[in-house]
């Protein structure tokens, strides 16, 4: 009993370090631009990544024009497949990545953990500027001669610095790999100091066991990027050895357009393998955050607590473990052994059981809940409906056999939209409906909140469900136009103009949700201090929005875990973190 | 409960891991912040050379031509004799050395022996900075020799790709401990770190704690190197 961390204690250990307060700024610049508070530098770095993401939105959109009205608009092969490349490579790095671990990690970090700011500010703010630094060559890629690269974010060598690939003799494929480079250096800035205020700069009262699940996902995600990014380092910086200075890491002996090329003794499937183990743990480092936010999500707008707190910490840390061994199942079509894929289609499957805990806890939750459809929560249980699906079509692909015919057909773009693409950010937009009073002390506004909701959520249906059907008559993806070939018995060509249509709605109704942030900002309704009534530590500062250093004077002390909802004989239907109430009779 | 959250002795073994995971505020008692930052680090980079050399491995078995024979590339011709990785020798030598004054370093900073923990500093940047010359000098020698990037007269062409990029990327890593070595040890001998104040690099009056954390990055180099000359020079 007295070892359950989360019952409230009387007892609170006292202070093993003294306060620190974070330094004031004392310039305009100091404040505005080279701001050291780990909230404007969220703010910074979620600006930064929407503001590229509206780019890859509309990459988005000039690949469903060429997909769905191949005869009206067409674009040449080329340029499609930049528009994939970059759509692809700008969402998955350049915005989930980032808006996750540099927006809403550098925000909630310090509030919920009781920090006064991350522990080297100095640091924190490079962190950004070198992330601005990445997305600005990634920009400059678009306007070189031959564009940007063209190779498919996965950027297989050797195809991805040869001519017949676009970028790939000119400057484009360049570009991308320092941008990544760039993007890893600064994100390694950031990540040691979310994972070191997790570990070291926690208040007094805030156990590990006690942080809110936003926090454990973040950490987690965190921690694993870290171990995961350094494979990535090194994949760019050999493929950059080998498009500038002719090594030949990657590159087999080869013959192009009638010559032999001066490559030879490389393997392409060393790449596979660096980008995969990168790859695979990145699915999670974006999954994981979006686990944590949605847990608190559900619980806060259910009135209770998370079922099965303990369990849901294990399933993030074991999904977290895990996801370093499956990376292979992204190469069964590679010609490696297959006993290889056995292996990694078994511990693939694996998976499932600590990701399978996690959506049941999250219904159970929800069970007999006083559910409140607000916004946020909307979002949450789309979130569920749409991570089931994906995760669904992920037991396909993990198979071998059934992979095998299934690999690289429109089924695989499908499955990673669903899972990797949609659900996360059903969660970012979710945490943004639910953290925006926070961040500004207004609320979003409610009618075209739920436009927005409604329109993502039946939208992306409508574009990926048949595309799901489209992958599986045949129609493989990274094709610009497939005409009318013998193995496809059923045109599809209907169904992928309604796709395209969907996509343009759908692209719309986020136009929307930017244009509610702005126009909110200053005409929302006003918040309060803490609007949804809940529980967690950020929504208990002294002001709202919280003021540079966070806290007053004191910092808080924490008394119990962040899920006291709807608690018998409780004032309130919630208990705050740092309130020291305690049941006085205990309950039977 | 008030008794096992209040006690204030460290249990050691298990219950003092389990007692630290489960506490509050720090998971790792006693580490300040800038210490667990680095360590952390050193894990990451841990990864980085370790799938630099694992590319390299790999290059090296799936490669078709031969492998150079690294005793003679590496040999230095001294008087009238091929001596086989006497250059390697004595720059594995220098760095570990380096190591030992940067271990001194750490200890004169404990006993706030501001001018030895200086002193001792730099001698650690000039033993760093001998490495660094004589990786230059065996750069140079392979250059002459014809070894490039893309191809070298002895064999395989990854030889001369993984020799550059792996050692390249560790002498970097030396460097940029040369510079920060000089930084903190010119700080230290102006007596900076014995006012109070927190600036860049340096915590509390007296607090020589920066020493050893730079130190812990020094290891972490020297013991990359050992891997290194063990997968490169004797393979």
């Amino acid at each position: 009993m007295a070892n359950i961390p989360y019952r409230p204690d009387e007892q609170v250990p006292p202070a093993e370090v003294p306060d620190v307060h974070p330094p004031h700024p004392h310039t305009w610049i100091g404040r505005w631009v080279f701001s050291q508070d780990a909230k404007y530098i969220a703010i910074q770095y979620s600006a930064t990544a929407i503001a590229i993401g509206l780019v890859a939105l509309v990459l988005s959109w000039l690949v469903r024009l060429q997909l769905g009205f191949p005869d009206v608009f067409s674009f040449s092969a080329e340029a499609y497949y930049q528009f994939i490349t970059m759509h692809g490579m700008i969402m998955v790095i350049y915005l989930l990545t980032a808006i996750f671990l540099g927006g809403f990690g550098n925000y909630l970090i310090p509030l919920m953990v009781g920090a006064r700011d991350m522990v080297f500010p100095f640091v924190n703010m490079l962190s950004y500027w070198v992330y601005l630094l990445a997305v600005l060559v990634l920009v400059a890629s678009f306007f070189v001669p031959g564009g940007p690269t063209g190779a498919g974010w996965t950027l297989y060598p050797p195809q991805a610095i040869l001519s017949g690939t676009p970028g790939g003799q000119d400057a484009g494929i360049i570009l991308m790999l320092l941008s990544l480079i760039l993007f890893i250096i600064g994100f390694t800035m950031g990540g040691l100091n979310y994972v070191v205020t997790v570990l070291q700069a926690r208040t007094r009262g805030m156990t590990l066991m006690r942080m809110p699940l936003t926090v454990w996902g973040i950490f987690t995600a965190t921690v694993m990027a870290l171990l995961a990014f350094p494979a990535l380092f090194v994949a760019c910086v050999m493929m950059l050895f080998d498009r500038l200075l002719s090594t030949s890491f990657f590159m087999p002996t080869l013959v192009e357009m009638g010559e032999q090329l001066s490559y030879g003794g490389g393997s392409p499937i060393v790449f596979q393998h660096l980008f995969w183990f990168f790859g695979h743990p990145e699915v999670y480092i974006v999954a994981l955050p979006a686990f944590g936010i949605v847990s608190d999500l559900i619980s806060v707008h259910a009135r209770k607590n998370v079922f099965g707190y303990r369990m849901m910490v294990w399933a993030i840390v074991i999904i977290g473990a895990l996801s370093f061994i499956v990376w292979a199942h992204h190469m069964y079509v590679s010609g490696m052994h297959p006993y290889f894929g056995f292996f990694f289609a078994t511990t693939t499957l694996i998976i499932a059981v600590p990701t399978a805990i996690k959506v049941y806890n999250w219904l159970l939750t929800l069970w007999r809940g006083d559910i409140h459809l607000t916004l946020p929560m909307l979002f949450a249980l789309s979130f569920v409906v749409t991570f089931v699906n994906g995760g669904l079509t992920g037991l396909f692909l993990g198979n071998v056999v059934v992979d095998v015919p299934l690999s690289d057909t429109m089924f695989v773009v499908a499955h990673f939209h669903m899972v990797m693409g949609v659900a996360p950010l059903m969660v970012i937009f979710g945490a943004i409906y639910h953290w925006y009073p926070l961040m500004t002390g207004r609320m979003l506004n409610e009618a075209m909140g739920q436009i927005h909701f409604w329109v993502t959520f039946i939208g992306t249906y409508a574009i990926f469900f048949p595309m799901h059907y489209v992958g599986l008559v045949g129609v493989p993806r990274r094709y610009p136009e497939i005409g009318d070939p013998a193995f496809i018995t059923t045109p599809v060509d209907g169904l992928n103009a309604f796709i395209s249509i969907a996509a343009f709605i759908v692209g719309a109704a986020q136009i929307l949700f930017l244009f509610n942030i702005a126009w909110s900002a200053r005409n929302g309704r006003d918040a309060g201090g803490n609007p949804w009534r809940a529980a967690s530590l950020e929504w208990q500062t002294p002001q709202t929005p919280p003021r540079h250093g966070n806290w007053a004077d004191e910092l808080p002390v924490v008394y119990r875990w962040a899920y006291d909802y709807s608690v018998p004989g409780a004032p309130e239907d919630f208990i705050a973190q740092d309130d020291p109430w305690v049941q006085q009779t205990a309950p039977t | 409960m008030a008794e096992s959250t209040l006690q204030t002795d460290h249990p050691e073994g298990l219950d003092g891991f389990v007692r630290d995971w489960s506490s509050d505020q720090r998971t790792f008692k006693r580490v300040s912040w800038g210490k667990a930052m680095m360590w952390i680090f050193l894990l990451s980079d841990t990864f980085v050379f370790s799938i630099f050399l694992i590319g390299y491995m790999s290059a090296r078995m799936s490669t078709k031509s031969d492998w150079p024979n690294t005793s003679e590339v590496f040999s230095l011709h001294v008087g009238g004799a091929d001596l086989p990785l006497l250059l390697i020798a004595i720059m594995t030598f220098v760095l570990i050395s380096s190591s030992g004054t940067m271990a001194m370093a750490v200890r004169c900073g404990y006993a706030r022996a501001r001018k030895a923990t200086a002193g001792l500093m730099y001698l650690t940047a000039l033993l760093g900075a001998t490495f660094v010359g004589m990786q230059v000098f065996e750069w140079t020698k392979l250059i002459q020799e014809g070894v490039r990037p893309w191809g070298n007269p002895f064999g395989a062409e990854q030889f001369g790709a993984s020799f550059f990029m792996i050692t390249g990327f560790h002498g970097t890593h030396v460097s940029i401990g040369v510079l920060f070595l000089i930084i903190i040890a010119t700080k230290i001998w102006r007596g900076e770190f014995d006012r109070p104040g927190r600036t860049w690099l340096k915590s509390d009056a007296g607090d020589y704690e920066a020493v050893e954390i730079m130190g812990l990055y020094w290891h972490f180099v020297d013991l990359v190197w050992v891997f290194i000359f063990a997968f490169f020079y004797l393979w």
